[in-house]
């Protein structure tokens, strides 16, 4: 059949909304910019003198280094209450739904401020002076990394669940022990599941890095407000926070992006396979 | 039982007994495979086949009787008068000695075919990469996939990966292979490259106990047909013998059904 030579117009249906719609969008945005950027109270000179401070870059490094550190233990202490809550022993899945109950009901502040003033509690931890140990940076890492577990837990117990289960019998039935399947197999599934929201996760952990500067955890917001509390510029110094806080977390989108891509291996899906 | 007879049976089970819960799946089953021999299980489902493949390579434990394979004891050690469960590393070492297929393939997604066939040889026998490799290539020709060597399951047919599937327990060098209904989740025109890479195993003299609806494949390839109901073994013989002449009344209920309403 071939094409015929006179070709009728196609017209899709007119959708007045969505120009509509975006109309509202641009202009709310552009008056939001101009609010910000013109805005005589904004010294934007401070912004310029603050953003690649040695002080904040300081605190940048603490920020960075303690959110990979928290992520570290919350990824370590995740896989294991996960396989504690799927395991046969009632008292690891009671006691793994406990930690995480606790954790996940209480508020991170809260948990933050327990660990910073620990030494109220234990003068000594074993022959060590409590306040020796337990710096603002270490009770920083354990709290955060304490309370990222728990969310963990959740994510990676999601994720090996949504691995079927003829998987373990096939590992299984070739000689493989369970901690060998668990490792090459069941984990390598379950992270296809577990890479898009533990991203989620690890955003959200690079912002609560944030409240560690209740107990002068040393990160980029206690650096901004140290140099904020000195010359009032308080504005200003959260903008420069701001700005490193969305590099950070862009940084970690990105990464996430080309994770799942390449975790989608082997899978005809949304992401086209290979 | 004299151990010359013991010896030359692959596969023996004793009185063997299972329950899930409340339900007994298993009273009691004795049956003997020998080596060389394809014996076909058949019966209608829920009547324990699948049930019993898996307790020969321990993916399920027994509550009673005993099963061994090449004269071993599966799963347990007999102490006095009880049966201890084996410690996890001498169960592995005894289930890399029996190959299974499962009804839905379960090749590993995130591997390639080639990847599927090695995993197991690298790392539960330690084979070098090389060598696992040659022999994977070798098994993916022997089933007719040497093109598809780095294709992801995903991108095979049912029929291609039920053939890895046979290629990956092929690798471990298993001296018994048991098959689940390997050609039950196929669709119909690609069972028949599987029943072909079967029979050829078949003829090669590989022991094997196939859990199938094919009776064209238990006539022609099948050396023994064994009819489960229930939990127990109500007869076995010859295919051709069985399949015409059933002695029990249950056996001859369910060849009628499947012959006018045939599970393809």
């Amino acid at each position: 059949m071939s094409s015929r030579e006179v070709t009728t117009r196609v017209v899709p249906l007119p959708r007045p909304g969505l120009w509509i719609g975006s109309a509202i969008v641009v202009v709310l945005a552009a008056l939001i910019a101009v609010s910000v950027f013109r805005n005589p109270n904004i010294q934007h000179g401070v912004i310029a003198q603050y953003q690649f401070a040695p002080a904040i870059l300081r605190g940048l490094e603490l920020t960075v280094v303690l959110a990979l550190l928290a992520a570290g233990i919350g990824l370590v202490l995740g896989v294991m209450l996960a396989v504690m809550r799927i395991s046969a022993s009632p008292i690891l899945r009671v006691a793994g739904a406990a930690y995480t109950w606790l954790i996940r009901g209480t508020p991170l502040l809260v948990q933050i401020l327990i660990w910073g003033n620990l030494a109220l509690l234990f003068e000594y931890i074993g022959p060590f002076r409590t306040n020796d140990v337990l710096t603002p940076f270490v009770a920083s890492v354990i709290a955060l990394g304490l309370n990222e577990g728990a969310y963990m837990a959740e994510i990676v117990r999601a994720g090996i669940l949504a691995v079927d289960r003829g998987q373990v019998d096939a590992a299984l039935a070739l000689g493989m022990s369970r901690r060998l399947a668990l490792r090459r197999i069941i984990l390598p599934q379950a992270l296809r599941v577990i890479v898009p929201p533990a991203g989620n996760q690890f955003i959200s952990l690079l912002k609560a890095t944030s409240l560690v500067s209740v107990i002068a955890g040393g990160d980029l917001l206690t650096a901004a407000q140290n140099i904020a509390s000195s010359n009032l510029h308080t504005i200003e110094l959260m903008l420069v926070a701001t700005f490193w806080y969305l590099v950070l977390t862009t940084i970690t989108s990105v990464a996430q992006h080309f994770a799942e891509r390449r975790l989608a291996r082997g899978h005809l899906g949304l992401h086209g396979g290979r | 039982m004299a151990d010359g007879e013991r010896a030359a049976a692959m596969v023996r089970a004793e009185g063997v007994r299972k329950r899930f819960r409340r339900t007994e799946v298993l009273k009691g089953i004795d049956l003997e495979v020998r080596s060389g021999e394809v014996l076909c299980l058949i019966g209608p489902s829920g009547s324990g086949k699948s049930t019993l493949l898996r307790c020969v390579n321990h993916l399920e434990r027994i509550d009673d009787g005993r099963i061994y394979v090449d004269g071993e004891l599966i799963g347990y050690r007999e102490r006095g008068d009880a049966l201890h469960e084996l410690h996890e590393r001498e169960v592995c070492r005894q289930r890399s000695a029996i190959g299974m297929v499962f009804q839905r393939f379960n090749l590993f997604p995130h591997m390639t075919a080639l990847e599927n066939v090695i995993e197991a040889p690298i790392r539960v026998r330690h084979d070098a990469k090389a060598d696992a490799t040659e022999r994977a290539t070798a098994l993916l020709a022997r089933v007719g996939l040497t093109h598809k060597a780095h294709a992801y399951p995903s991108e095979l047919s049912g029929g291609q990966q039920q053939r890895v599937a046979i290629a990956r327990a092929l690798a471990m060098r298993p001296k018994l292979m048991l098959f689940d209904e390997p050609t039950s989740a196929l669709d119909p025109e690609l069972v028949g490259e599987v029943l072909a890479v079967m029979r050829a195993l078949a003829d090669d003299g590989m022991t094997m106990i196939v859990v199938t609806h094919e009776m064209a494949f238990a006539r022609e390839a099948g050396h023994r047909i064994a009819f489960m109901d229930d939990g127990v073994i109500v007869e076995s013989g010859a295919p051709r013998e069985m399949l015409s002449h059933p002695e029990h009344a249950r056996t001859r209920a369910f060849l009628s059904r499947l012959l006018t309403h045939p599970i393809t």
